[in-house]
């Protein structure tokens, strides 16, 4: 069988601080095959949008450090150099950011920047790149698109921003997007549409995305594989309705277990939200257990002393723990 | 857009007013007698009260206000009382060495200080930043006149490179006329320098912390691209606010900078006309510089709208 599109093997991204080194991700590996959406999940500082941000290396370096190896059609992108990285950016893998709002330039228009890309990589002339940018508009469903394409970003409602981001991300026909929480700053029902769009243009584009998101719901509307992160570390991966049914590991059933459910205060169903105790630990020191031990419910001393590796529970279904076991429940 | 710049254009006039009357009062703020200065020290107290009568200084304040006002609105700034020539004539006889040295330092200092303060933002930290901020501590604490000296003892005495002093018109060629102006100007220009580079890298610096760099940056674009297009735009209206407002140092700085290289330009009129209480010359190019900075910084308002979208009059 061919390599997978991305291949990220044993991800470490530090940074360095006054007190001193934060590992914000610590040894994870993934992989995503063309055409796929994997799900990266977790918390607040967790690490996933670090992760998403070293496959670009758009980590500013120092203070952080990336290391492992992160091979992308074979290539590996930590050995290219910065010339080579730029030529794949915004190319063959391109971003969508969380804060539409922020993340276009103010004082540039939308057919400038969606034609930026163009320009760099496919060196159109600046009137191609305008053309080209109005069919995006219309690709990502923005009404009027000869007239917005000559606006700037605050003549645009959030929704429609976050639609200018996916344009400018497709322009180039990328193999992998990286999403990293791209609904999250959108009203629900304009996260609906964009989720929609990104689905239907992923068919359309044929690119492999990741997505990054602490939104379960999300997941379970768009990804087929799910990566959850916990304190910079992989703590288990399974294919999304796998994880849905039986997640292995205690912290993505808190995860699960913490999502409310519509509807329960009306059928008299109605618990109490559960939610994690604790808080997430400093990625400081080096946590020589597990490292969701200090907030399990399960945690014996074996699990402080001693990190747990990822194992196979079920087919193509790993998690790390030391209680999890084949059928899903924990041992208590 | 048009409205607004009317307008605009219309809220100089009070600004104006305001001005010339200040001007106008510096007769009578300041101490000593105009008339005893002109008539002399063998002057009888008759030769003074004749003086003061044929200057007009024996009328009261507002009529000699509104006579004034109307006449420099029929451009007519007064006569000399030294000369005897008309305040617009002088004027015009010393303005091409003042805008040449003006314009050559605000065209230097913002092709030196923009670039300076966009790279030290992009190292920030970095010897090149230290030694950019470094250089705008000596540019705001060395005074105008050590630098000018300093410079002509250096490149006009010691490595004869270059014309200690004096003025060669523009219509003479441009070598001979950059020649002469060149130290001036960078005499001149340091503090301006030193005030645009700071600015610059104070506003790049949080620029390059915005998410929209981020964006740039994930679709490629080369770090020059992001500095000087997607950065330095974004920065623009502080970075030319202060250029107009810098205006302001480089007329006090002109008056010394020609003392100092014998320009015989508008500051050394100025020099000249204070030393011999020449009032309506005072008056006229005092008038003149202030004219000068309000319609600038009125044209820099208009500006803001070239670099920022969201500015809407």
């Amino acid at each position: 069988m061919a390599e997978p599109l991305l291949v990220v093997e044993n991800l470490q991204t530090h940074f360095r601080t006054p007190d001193g080194i934060n590992r914000a991700v610590d040894g994870v590996s993934f992989h995503v095959n063309a055409g796929e959406t994997v799900a990266i999940v977790g918390e607040s500082g967790c690490g996933k949008s670090v992760t998403s941000m070293s496959i670009l290396r758009l980590i500013p370096e120092p203070p952080g450090k990336i290391a492992g190896s992160i091979r992308f059609q074979g290539k590996d992108l930590l050995k290219l150099s910065e010339p080579e990285m730029r030529a794949i950016r915004g190319n063959e893998i391109s971003m969508i950011f969380q804060e539409p709002m922020t993340s276009l330039n103010p004082v540039l228009n939308i057919g400038r920047q969606i034609g930026e890309t163009l320009r760099l990589h496919q060196g159109l002339s600046a009137r191609d790149a305008e053309a080209k940018a109005v069919e995006m508009l219309k690709l990502v469903g923005i009404p009027e698109p000869g007239r917005r394409v000559r606006e700037y970003p605050h003549q645009l409602s959030g929704g429609m921003r976050q639609r200018v981001m996916i344009a400018i991300a497709l322009a180039c026909n990328p193999k992998l997007l990286i999403a990293d929480e791209p609904t999250t700053a959108l009203d629900v029902t304009i996260q609906a549409q964009i989720l929609e769009l990104m689905r239907g243009l992923k068919n359309t584009v044929g690119a492999a995305i990741v997505l990054i998101t602490h939104d379960l719901g999300v997941v379970a509307e768009v990804a087929e594989r799910v990566v959850v992160m916990y304190a910079g570390k992989k703590v288990e991966e399974a294919p999304v309705v796998e994880l849905f049914n039986t997640p292995r590991h205690p912290y993505t059933q808190g995860l699960l277990g913490s999502m409310p459910k519509l509807g329960s205060s009306l059928t008299g169903t109605e618990t109490r939200l559960a939610e994690i105790p604790g808080l997430v630990p400093s990625l400081k020191q080096k946590i020589p257990g597990c490292v969701f031990a200090s907030r399990c419910p399960h945690a014996t001393d074996l699990c402080v002393k001693v990190a747990p590796a990822l194992e196979e529970k079920a087919p193509r279904h790993v998690a790390a723990c030391h209680y999890a076991l084949k059928e899903g429940a924990i041992a208590a | 857009m048009f409205a607004y710049a009317v307008r605009r254009v219309l809220a100089t006039i009070p600004v104006m007013a305001i001005v010339a009357l200040f001007v106008f009062s510096l007769l009578y703020i300041a101490p000593g007698d105009p008339a005893a200065v002109i008539a002399g020290d063998q002057a009888t107290p008759q030769d003074v009260e004749r003086i003061r009568a044929s200057l007009g200084l024996d009328r009261p304040f507002l009529i000699r206000f509104g006579e004034w006002v109307w006449n420099i609105l029929n451009g007519d700034m007064g006569v000399s009382i030294f000369t005897n020539l008309p305040v617009t004539t002088m004027i015009q006889q010393r303005i091409e060495p003042t805008v040449s040295l003006m314009v050559l330092t605000l065209c230097l200092a913002v092709s030196i200080a923009v670039p300076m303060g966009v790279i030290a933002a992009w190292k920030q930290g970095s010897w090149i930043d230290r030694a950019v901020m470094g250089f705008a501590v000596l540019g705001f604490s060395v005074p105008v006149f050590v630098v000018g000296y300093v410079l002509a003892y250096i490149f006009a005495l010691e490595l004869d490179w270059l014309p200690v002093q004096g003025y060669t018109a523009f219509r003479e060629g441009f070598f001979p006329w950059l020649e002469n102006l060149i130290l001036p100007a960078i005499a001149l220009g340091g503090v301006y320098i030193a005030l645009i580079a700071r600015i610059t890298r104070a506003t790049m610096l949080e620029v390059l912390q915005q998410d929209y760099i981020r964006t740039a940056r994930a679709k490629g674009a080369g770090q020059r691209n992001i500095l000087f297009l997607h950065a330095l735009k974004n920065a623009a209206v502080p970075i030319v606010t202060v250029i107009g407002i810098g205006i302001a140092l480089l007329i006090g700085g002109a008056v010394v900078t020609e003392s100092v290289f014998a320009i015989p330009g508008l500051g050394r009129l100025t020099v000249d006309a204070i030393l011999r209480r020449d009032y309506p010359v005072i008056q006229g190019v005092v008038l003149l510089f202030s004219f000068v900075y309000v319609l600038v910084n009125l044209l820099i308002d208009l500006a803001y709208t070239l670099f920022d979208p969201r500015i809407r009059y």
